[in-house]
């Protein structure tokens, strides 16, 4: 992942899968398709459900968590190992694993998404004016955008949380800042590629205005490659979150973030594994499912 | 050649400069905090403002960076606040330490991934294809942390095989050699579960090509089909990548330094880090970054070796 980055690397296959432009408005909306695509291929559905089993965890926390998250019970440890009343066991603290984990999905369901839509956001927007406009505008994103690259983004991170301190924001801060440069760079590439096209010039003929030719003529044409992308991103973000988590240098604590918990009960290893076993497989399914997702898109993109 | 490599050594120039002025400013913007780190939480207000005034903190962002500019240029890179040693020395020091499991795990990823991915490629959707692909995929999505988790669960806890800890001594009882095996595994599974997948895509495509159909129709054995005329070419568009892990190798293994306690580069930034100890950040960022854009103009040129259509 390594980076130019591992990261830009995944994003290559992507950018290199469907970068025929279809013209804008046809047929079906992107939304319908990813559906029947995901419907069709096998390695999407599987990784479909294990997202969509997380992403029940995360909305329906506070009912089906059996109990608080953060309540310790020093008792317990009598008997830390999985058991009728708790049924993956119970933590150092004597805190039930299970419903750490479904409390902990949501914080990492919420933090990923968010810092790649803000990656994706920035990554458009930049992207579609190096591309659109060209010139000294061009240069100076792309430059700026390479010298970012040029950090390995393990290092990019320890640097800016070292700084600034470990906290939700900072993190979607730092993956947005790695991974927006990426991104401008797979959006630039097909704007480039269209932006001579007879219906962009129609529409500069119409009088549009220089936003609604970037966002409603051209960005349509990147949606292949960016879905892709946005579910890789997506995994490689909680892999992130978790190996943040895991250095100590994730989200402050008590609540419960699976890298975090990892990184707790490390030590203990020998005498109680299951306590870093459980969140350890926990994440490492949600990272499978997001890339099975994505795998399965970029099947639909090349068969068409 | 000659002039691309050195457009490329400025163009690195260039960009280590801006790197260092970035991570400089970044850290140094309100260096006040170096000095009420150094002196510790007990220290009075007075005491800190005249060690900042000692440091020399207090001059304008701009005249301070030139002073550590030209002392970097000359190979002094300041002293570790957290080691209390000079940076150089505790910089190669650990460098060293990771290029020794960066070249061991190099050495085992790419024969490892070639093999796999071209087993998995020459023949598109068999089943040996699929059940490479799974494998790969789940490997590669698997953080480096848990996999280390798993290992050290069914090699360390529960068959005490291997040790759990690579400290590089031996007062653990672990021959050396023997503490090298788990994080090299990790490392090897992680990354090349997604060498796999880049270098199978590659031979697909290549084994498609109308060549490899003429060779076969003329009834060159199928082995020989792969091994002579698909080989090559289905290795050069992964050369690149698989280059491009020599940098993550180098600094992307902050996460398998710290599954096993071992000295390497990741692990000292992630110490210098948490310590606010700026000296070493800075200098180890500067090493990292000109580490990958090595690479990559290595790269670069290997790929002119490779690939005759593309000269300079």
């Amino acid at each position: 992942m390594n980076e130019m980055d591992r990261n830009l690397a995944a994003g290559q296959p992507a950018a290199a899968v469907a970068v025929t432009p279809t013209e804008p408005a046809k047929s079906k909306s992107v939304r319908g398709r990813t559906w029947l695509a995901i419907r069709h291929s096998p390695i999407a559905m599987v990784g479909g459900s294990i997202v969509a089993f997380w992403i029940a965890c995360a909305l329906f926390a506070p009912w089906i968590a059996p109990y608080p998250p953060n309540k310790p019970d020093a008792l317990l440890l009598a008997y830390p190992y999985p058991s009728a009343a708790h049924w993956l066991g119970v933590d150092n603290l004597g805190r039930d694993i299970l419903s750490r984990l479904i409390w902990g999905a949501r914080t990492v369901l919420t933090v990923a998404p968010v810092a790649v839509l803000g990656a994706a956001t920035l990554g458009i927007i930049l992207g579609l004016l190096a591309g659109y406009r060209g010139g000294w505008i061009d240069a100076v994103i792309m430059r700026t955008g390479d010298t970012l690259l040029a950090f390995p983004r393990i290092i990019l991170y320890l640097i800016i949380i070292a700084r600034f301190g470990a906290s939700a924001f900072n993190i979607i801060l730092v993956v947005t800042v790695t991974a927006a440069p990426i991104i401008a760079r797979i959006v630039r590439g097909v704007t480039l590629d269209v932006r001579n096209r007879d219906y962009v010039a129609a529409a500069r003929m119409r009088g549009e205005s220089a936003s609604y030719i970037m966002f409603v003529e051209i960005l349509p044409n990147a949606r292949g490659p960016l879905i892709v992308d946005l579910f890789l991103r997506l995994g490689f973000t909680t892999v992130t979150i978790g190996a943040l988590g895991f250095l100590g240098v994730g989200l402050p604590p008590p609540d419960p973030d699976w890298g975090g918990m990892v990184k707790e009960t490390y030590g203990m290893i020998f005498i109680w594994p299951h306590m870093t076993l459980f969140p350890a497989a926990a994440i490492s399914s949600l990272v499978i499912g997001f890339n099975f997702l994505a795998t399965g898109l970029q099947e639909m993109a090349r068969d068409g | 050649m000659l002039r691309y490599t050195a457009k490329q050594l400025l163009n690195i120039a260039v960009t280590l400069l801006a790197v260092s002025f970035l991570v400089f400013a970044l850290n140094e913007l309100t260096p006040i905090d170096v000095a009420r780190k150094l002196l510790g939480p007990y220290a009075t207000q007075d005491q800190v403002d005249i060690l900042y005034k000692q440091m020399g903190l207090d001059r304008s962002l701009l005249a301070r960076y030139w002073e550590y500019l030209a002392n970097a240029l000359s190979g002094n890179f300041g002293e570790s606040n957290l080691y209390r040693r000079p940076v150089a020395e505790i910089l190669w020091d650990r460098l060293g330490n990771t290029l020794v499991l960066a070249g061991i795990c190099f050495a085992v990823i790419v024969p490892f991934s070639a093999l796999l991915g071209v087993l998995a490629g020459m023949r598109e959707r068999s089943f040996v294809d699929r059940a490479v692909s799974v494998f790969a995929s789940v490997c590669a999505s698997i953080p480096e942390f848990a996999l280390g988790v798993f290992l050290l669960a069914i090699f360390v806890v529960g068959l005490g095989i291997l040790p759990g800890t690579s400290p590089l001594s031996t007062s653990g009882g672990w021959p050396i050699w023997s503490q090298f095996v788990l994080p090299v595994a990790v490392v090897t599974l992680y990354d090349g579960g997604y060498l796999i997948s880049m270098i199978r895509s590659s031979m697909v495509e290549v084994m498609r090509q109308p060549y490899i159909r003429t060779a076969t129709l003329k009834g060159m054995p199928f082995r020989n089909v792969v091994v002579k005329h698909a080989l090559r070419n289905a290795l050069i568009t992964p050369f690149t990548v698989i280059l491009l892990q020599l940098n993550y190798l180098v600094s992307g293994l902050v996460v398998v330094e710290m599954v096993f306690a071992y000295p390497g580069f990741g692990r000292m930034m992630l110490e210098a880090a948490l310590n606010k100890d700026i000296a070493l950040v800075e200098a180890g960022a500067l090493c990292a970054v000109s580490v990958t854009m090595l690479t990559q103009i290595l790269g670069d040129l290997g790929y002119m070796a490779l690939d005759p259509r593309i000269r300079v």
